[in-house]
């Protein structure tokens, strides 16, 4: 069958859909009453006009690049991890405990401690419904989602009855010293001499974001594990046939993808907030199930993707700052952004497709006859 | 193209014109419930707007969408000049305590929120298991079963504290009442989840519950209805929602966050800053009473709430607060 040339895949069809999403926002911009052009300009600079944008975009970015990568790594096993916003949650919690359990020396001991709790937690909330997946044939969609609740539920019995500090009325833990405090981009580059807003939340966590993608890209391409995952992915039955383990894989990849759930903590929890709150993940694990789709499940797809969405969070919130548009409305944006680029992708798709199979016969029958 | 330069040219210029405007107006910081919740966060609102339309000026405002946002919008909001800046809900206290002191000339009004040792915030608290003690004793007395509902938003302290209230007042006035609470969900979407407010309603009727009160947010909507349609009575909480159903709403209870928003626009650069819980003496909380109820309060009711009320106020009366004891003496949550 014809193709078009990857690039266009890659590129061309996103960024056809992205201005298929603006051109549908402006006019219901326009409907509302307010001028797209200077919500767009508000959304541009806001975003990405500052050091400040950019810590915001990026900080968002970072939760969204986890999470992206947690629902690549299962798909890629053609599993649908759902239950990224519980896996969050879960390791949320881990690194809580640990960073309130011990009296850590200096933050990267602690960075590196509660990676690996927010990777045990998160994982270890996946395996459940992995297992159930594996050996009993529940459907990974339905476990996953009701483990989300029952995270939720988990960490308001936790937070209102056992970590609340006493004499506190929010239910949140205690804020974590300031021994586990990691740098921000701010303190990162402040010694190389580079400028970066003080008051941004992005931090070190970025940069474990962009390992991760790095990781995840040898492990699914360049290891017999990935191979074995992208193998059962394709054909379940071909991989057995080739002494491929479903109960294996099916585990593997879903503690894998929890892990990288649970790893979003080290951004919200550690990172920004410092102690843990209520609502710490705030829909960021559906979020990632957009920008694995959009990313087309590979570790620099959804870096893009990543970034696209946290440009949205920072553009969404100084348009709810400074102009009148409800934020029911920014919320219609970014909807539309993931119902184009995600569950449209075919209308793009598949007209592009047929374009450049008419024009590469076109060309070709020229100049052969 | 040099059309387009000059349209563009001129948005920025009346941008920047609207900011510079924009510099002394108050801005207000609704939370995550949305300003159009019924009840909490459209009280400040309603306040807000009361006062726009009586001086003829405006505010600013934001409805948060992300835990992230807090100390952003805080931030924003007190570097482009905004005074007073007005936070709701207790959640607001962690990113104030650490926005607060950048900028010492700005005044706060943080409403629910009691416990920070700022100077320039005006911190307001309610004292709502005081308004939940009346309305539970309000319930009881119009229980003809003998028991009583309680819908919780989330299972977290200030509902507690507001059920523990009420549990209270529904004991004094009958020592026999059989109290059943129940909590709406552990996500936020349970501040706005009326279709299973409606489901917790219809379950706590079949456990004999004749009269519900709603302390939910906009889940109360959910609560109300169920309760008109069913032919109990239900009671509202933070607005006075007894004309949703006329009738059919026992009472309200009232928290006068409208208020308290009012006065702090009203003084405007002069808020006076400082810790005040407003409670039954300053009309901070409260039962409603008008013309959609008062076929349903009898005489002997009223009297004795009022003379409760006043009981209260004189110290004869002590409410337990869940705030102040961490546990609740009247219900086990």
């Amino acid at each position: 069958m014809d193709k078009m040339p990857a690039w266009a895949d890659a590129i061309l069809v996103p960024l056809i859909s992205l201005l298929l999403a603006a051109i549908l926002s402006a006019l219901v911009i326009i409907g509302i009453g307010e001028d797209p052009i200077a919500a767009v300009k508000l959304m541009v600079s806001g975003a990405l006009g500052s050091t400040y944008g950019w810590g915001y975009t990026l900080y968002y970015a970072t939760n969204f690049i986890f999470t992206g990568l947690a629902v690549a790594v299962a798909f890629h096993a053609s599993l649908f991890n759902i239950g990224g916003e519980g896996q969050a949650t879960l390791g949320g919690l881990g690194v809580a405990i640990i960073c309130l359990a011990l009296p850590w020396p200096h933050w990267s001991l602690a960075l590196l401690a509660a990676i690996g709790f927010s990777a045990l937690f998160g994982a270890m909330w996946a395996l459940i419904p992995a297992y159930l997946q594996a050996k009993r044939g529940s459907h990974i969609v339905i476990t996953t989602i009701m483990f989300n609740f029952i995270a939720a539920a988990l960490l308001n019995y936790v937070l209102v009855n056992v970590m609340r500090p006493v004499g506190s009325m929010d239910p949140a833990s205690a804020r974590f010293s300031e021994a586990v405090h990691i740098p921000t981009l701010h303190e990162l580059l402040a010694p190389i001499g580079i400028e970066f807003s003080k008051a941004a939340p992005a931090n070190v966590s970025l940069l474990v974001a962009l390992l991760a993608c790095f990781l995840v890209w040898l492990l699914i391409w360049r290891t017999r594990l990935g191979y074995q995952i992208r193998a059962f992915g394709k054909s379940e039955s071909a991989a057995k046939y080739a002494g491929i383990n479903p109960v294996r894989i099916t585990v593997i990849a879903m503690l894998i993808s929890g892990g990288l759930a649970g790893l979003m903590a080290i951004n919200n929890v550690m990172g920004e907030a410092e102690r843990l709150v209520l609502n710490a993940t705030e829909g960021a694990g559906f979020i990632g199930i957009a920008v694995a789709l959009m990313g087309r499940n590979h570790p620099f797809g959804i870096l893009l993707a990543a970034i696209l969405f946290g440009f949205l969070y920072q553009g969404g919130a100084e348009l709810a700052l400074w102009t009148s548009i409800p934020r029911e409305l920014i919320v219609v944006i970014q909807a539309l952004v993931i119902l184009f680029t995600g569950a449209l992708d075919n209308m793009v798709r598949i007209p592009l497709e047929k374009l450049f199979v008419r024009f590469r016969r076109s060309s070709a029958g020229g100049s052969s006859r | 193209m040099t059309r387009l330069q000059n349209i563009l040219g001129a948005t920025t210029a009346a941008l920047a014109l609207g900011a510079g405007a924009a510099l002394a107006e108050p801005a207000i910081i609704f939370d995550l419930g949305g300003k159009f919740d019924k009840s909490f966060n459209e009280a400040a609102f309603a306040g807000a707007t009361r006062w726009a339309e009586e001086t003829g000026e405006s505010f600013r405002e934001i409805e948060l969408q992300s835990e992230a946002q807090r100390e952003q919008a805080l931030r924003r909001f007190a570097e482009s000049g905004a005074n007073p800046v007005i936070t709701m809900g207790f959640a607001m206290a962690d990113p104030l305590s650490s926005v607060a002191p950048d900028y010492p000339d700005t005044k706060f009004l943080a409403v629910d929120v009691t416990w920070l040792d700022t100077p320039n915030i005006r911190q307001v608290g309610f004292a709502e298991h005081e308004g939940s003690y009346l309305v539970g004793m309000l319930a009881a007395l119009a229980s003809e079963t003998g028991t009583v509902g309680f819908v919780g938003g989330m299972d977290i302290p200030l509902i507690r504290h507001f059920g523990c209230g009420y549990a209270q007042g529904a004991l004094a006035a009958d020592p026999d009442v059989k109290i059943v609470a129940n909590m709406t969900g552990t996500t936020p979407a349970a501040w706005n989840d009326p279709v299973k407010g409606s489901e917790l309603t219809k379950a706590q009727i079949s456990q004999g519950a004749d009269v519900v009160f709603a302390a939910a947010g906009g889940t109360g909507v959910g609560v109300l209805q169920t309760a008109a349609d069913e032919g109990i009575l239900s009671i509202g909480v933070d607005s006075n929602q007894n004309h949703l159903h006329s009738g059919k709403v026992l009472t309200s209870m009232l928290k006068r966050v409208d208020v308290a928003v009012y006065d702090a626009l009203k003084a405007g650069e002069n808020l006076e800053t400082g810790v005040f819980v407003l409670g039954l003496a300053d009309d901070g909380v409260g039962y409603a009473l008008d013309e959609h109820n008062e076929a349903l309060i009898t005489p002997e009711m009223k009297a004795a709430v009022d003379e409760a009320r006043q009981q209260i106020i004189d110290g004869e009366i002590s409410v337990a607060s869940y705030y102040e004891n961490d546990s609740c003496p009247a219900y086990n949550f």
